[in-house]
């Protein structure tokens, strides 16, 4: 299996820093924020592989960062710190070194983004096929028809009713609405997907509809997918590997069933006790 | 050009009502805009003595780059004698002695212009100068300015096409009339100012330099001479300039001179009857003229 | 004799329960080996680590102590117990296969596709996937009529039959199998037994634990007793 993502010692920190801010914050201490400087460590040393088409869970509770790492690799916020590698065929991306022409190549390219408030990932002023049409004019698609097509059979794909391809997305309920920012971020068939929180906050029934089509989109495309969540369901029915955050900072890593019945880090043992 | 610093009726004003300092930033600014084609330059403005949204910018361009011996022609909506035109092309006969002025098209050297670009042909020794009340077209998808000059710069117009995308999926077409975003050596995407789709075409490899004020905007561009100046399309949705044929399907004639491939405008009558007459009122007048000729009466 | 599939030396597994500051022993000093074609079958008391060591092998617990040496369809030797994480999951998907007595699957997943679910991982054609998972489940004597059904509303047997035909159909080299007939009236158990031995002459390698002893006695070919880590008593006494 080949490489597709090499993260190394990210880290963000929020305010002015200074050189304790590190060792002040992170589980032991019990908080992100600095008692020096007051800056807050959202995320520090993270680093993490993923492989082309696997999916790796980001798991962790408010606060733990596990957001702010995916924000960072899709270029919404720049970290303070850290490298990654996005391995693209022949080429590789030192995604932090790249100029933001080029970020945002690989943004409209190469990544799929599903944020937890669908108005992050939606122009809600224009109808669910028109935005899936944004994201392909984005990627230099120029047939009017091609587009059209396409943009219907992914919203077909992710079951939003094709009379409601020109509706705006302010008249849909939340899970149509998730349903298409995923047929948005698909729409390049992009390598890499990130996956924030999607489906917190939606009924149960919508959530298992939702959970379902990412992982059948998953075997068709064979996507790799970056899954950031706080529940231990998701992550049990969609990874294969995971990593847990606490206040920033990785505490622990491995194959899913392994934390989930065999977790080692003292922390993690009280967050899959405490599932309901 | 002389610069001389020349008053007119004795009065305190400079050549051109600009001193040369307006003037020199001007034709920087010009420079600026024909090297980079399509991209809006911004310009410290001036004011000038009628208020904003009567052509100020163009204005400011022809002031700033015509001298004694030229010939100024100014048009509204193609016509000479509109209001507007007139009160421009007084100011500029009043502020600029030696210049001469003329209806003629093909007698100018620039044309200043609002909403209509002649339908004669200008050759490389004319400049056409447009009137542009918003020159950035991004600004219906996009209220940050800064938003926008990334969006210009990395030539990321998708928003705008999603626009056209949602108008051919409601009205099976684009229903932009005027001001059609026109892509410019395959780069940066502008708004021609309001002048019909009919004449976009003109603006794609022409002889002549065609220049953009936007006074209220502070903003000037340009489309050199032989530059590509492409409406935005669909590869399978093509643009295409209006149609002017009647419900029988013929091309309608301009009543007064009989042209057949002019813009008409479209005067109404007071019992409701439609006329349909030439636009460019000099293009009008020249048909007149060579029929005329072709039925040998004198001139 | 051609070299085992499986050598377990020196297995041990404790958990450590930081909250309540405890050690939980789990199993001890366990060695065997596995053969291809055979079966090789863990008996003991509860709480002497059967199931441990076969969730060792798989990597759902990480082994505390010794050495988990598996022989892959190449010919590497490798040592479960320190492999990565992605050799392990490409084990997995390609020749390590575990049937425990639960059945985790999609909520609505039709049973056919749960079932076929592990050929759909290896690329093979859905209709043919499909196909060999309706031939599986017909071995099972699972009616038809629940094949478009998830199996979320079966009975503790049909999910059962469901999860082993799962763990079956793609003939893993080494399956583990966890009281894989214990929910299972007599007719259908007697019929799994036989596809396992149907497996064994295909020559897959199994390690299992078995609830009747008589199952043991008729499929293994080799037979490991394990006995409770020291000092578990203890703990047990203190748990009732």
């Amino acid at each position: 299996m080949n490489r597709i993502l090499e993260v190394r010692g990210l880290s963000r920190i929020y305010g002015p820093g200074c050189p304790h801010c590190v060792d002040t914050t992170g589980p032991e201490a019990d908080t992100n924020l600095c008692p020096h400087c007051g800056s807050i460590v959202a995320i520090h040393d993270v680093s993490f592989d993923l492989f082309e088409g696997e999916i790796l869970g980001v798991m962790g509770e408010s606060g733990s960062g596990k957001s702010t790492v995916v924000k960072a690799l899709y270029f919404d916020q720049a970290p303070t710190g850290g490298e990654a590698i996005f391995f693209d065929g022949d080429t590789q991306h030192e995604l932090f070194a790249l100029n933001a022409a080029r970020q945002r190549w690989l943004r409209n390219h190469r990544f799929g983004m599903v944020y937890q408030n669908p108005h992050l990932g939606l122009n809600f002023n224009i109808s669910a096929g028109g935005n899936i049409a944004e994201r392909l004019l984005m990627s230099d698609l120029m047939d009017y028809g091609a587009i059209r097509e396409r943009a219907k059979a992914l919203l077909a794909r992710t079951e939003v009713l094709l009379s409601r391809v020109d509706d705006l997305p302010k008249h849909f309920s939340g899970g149509m609405q998730q349903r298409v920012q995923i047929a948005k971020a698909l729409a390049t068939q992009p390598p890499l997907l990130f996956l924030d929180e999607v489906t917190t906050g939606l009924d149960l029934s919508v959530q298992a509809r939702i959970l379902d089509l990412i992982l059948e989109i998953q075997q068709e495309l064979k996507t790799a997918m970056v899954v950031v969540t706080h529940d231990l369901g998701v992550i049990r029915l969609l990874t294969g590997r995971a990593i847990v955050m606490k206040y920033g900072r990785v505490i622990e890593t491995g194959l899913t069933d392994q934390i989930l019945e065999d977790p080692q880090h003292a922390y993690t043992q009280r967050l899959v006790a405490s599932a309901l | 050009m002389n610069a001389m610093p020349h008053t007119t009726r004795g009065s305190a004003y400079n050549f051109g009502f600009l001193d040369e300092y307006a003037k020199k930033e001007i034709r920087r600014a010009v420079l600026k805009a024909i090297a980079i084609p399509g991209y809006q330059v911004p310009y410290a403005s001036r004011e000038m003595p009628m208020g904003r949204g009567f052509g100020t910018g163009g204005l400011q361009l022809t002031l700033a780059l015509i001298g004694p011996g030229e010939v100024v022609k100014v048009i509204d909506q193609g016509s000479d004698d509109s209001v507007n035109a007139v009160n421009l092309r007084q100011f500029i006969e009043m502020t600029c002695p030696g210049i001469a002025t003329t209806t003629k098209t093909a007698e100018s050297t620039l044309t200043q212009s609002r909403h209509r670009i002649p339908e004669q042909p200008l050759t490389a020794a004319q400049i056409l100068v447009l009137q542009v009340p918003y020159p950035d077209p991004l600004v219906v998808v996009e209220p940050s300015e800064d938003k926008r000059k990334v969006m210009h710069g990395e030539a990321d117009y998708s928003r705008l096409l999603v626009k056209l995308y949602e108008d051919i999926v409601q009205f099976d077409e684009i229903t932009i009339s005027h001001r059609y975003p026109t892509r410019i050596n395959g780069h940066y995407v502008i708004d021609p100012s309001p002048i019909p789709r009919w004449d976009v075409p003109r603006l794609n490899d022409a002889a002549a330099l065609t220049l953009f004020g936007a006074g209220r905007e502070k903003k000037i561009y340009a489309v050199p001479p032989h530059t590509r100046a492409e409406p935005l399309a669909f590869s399978d949705v093509p643009f295409r300039v209006e149609d002017f044929r009647d419900a029988a399907g013929r091309r309608r004639a301009c009543a007064r001179c009989g042209c057949t491939d002019s813009f008409l405008d479209e005067f109404v009558g007071d019992a409701g009857s439609k006329t349909y007459q030439c636009s460019d009122s000099d293009w009008c007048d020249e048909q007149l003229l060579q029929a005329e000729h072709a039925q040998g009466e004198p001139a | 004799m051609t070299p085992p599939i499986l050598q377990v030396e020196g297995y041990g597994k404790h958990f450590e329960l930081h909250e309540q500051n405890k050690l939980i022993p789990s199993a001890h000093n366990v060695s065997f080996t596995v053969r291809a074609g055979e079966l090789t079958a863990l008996i003991g008391p509860t709480g002497a680590g059967k199931s441990s060591v076969l969730k060792g092998i798989y990597r759902t617990y990480l082994p505390s102590a010794g050495r988990i040496l598996y022989r892959d369809a190449m010919g590497h030797e490798l040592d479960l117990a320190r492999a990565s994480e992605h050799q392990i999951l490409d084990l997995r998907r390609r020749e390590i296969g575990f049937v425990t007595q639960f059945l985790h699957c999609l909520p609505r997943q039709p049973t056919l596709d749960v079932v076929a679910q592990p050929l759909f991982g290896l690329g093979v054609a859905r209709p043919e996937a499909r196909q060999r998972a309706a031939d599986l489940l017909s071995a099972m004597s699972l009616p038809e009529r629940l094949w478009s059904v998830s199996p979320a509303t079966f009975s503790g047997g049909e999910r059962q039959r469901v999860n082993l035909a799962r763990g079956f159909i793609a003939r893993p080299r080494l399956l583990l199998l966890d009281e894989p007939t214990a929910s299972l009236d007599p007719a259908t158990a007697e019929c799994v037994i036989r596809l396992i031995e149907g497996l064994k002459a295909e020559g897959t390698a199994m390690l299992a634990i078995f609830h009747h002893p008589e199952t043991t006695r008729r499929l293994a070919d080799q037979v490991v007793e394990l006995a409770p880590p020291p000092a578990v008593e203890a703990m047990l006494k203190e748990y009732a």
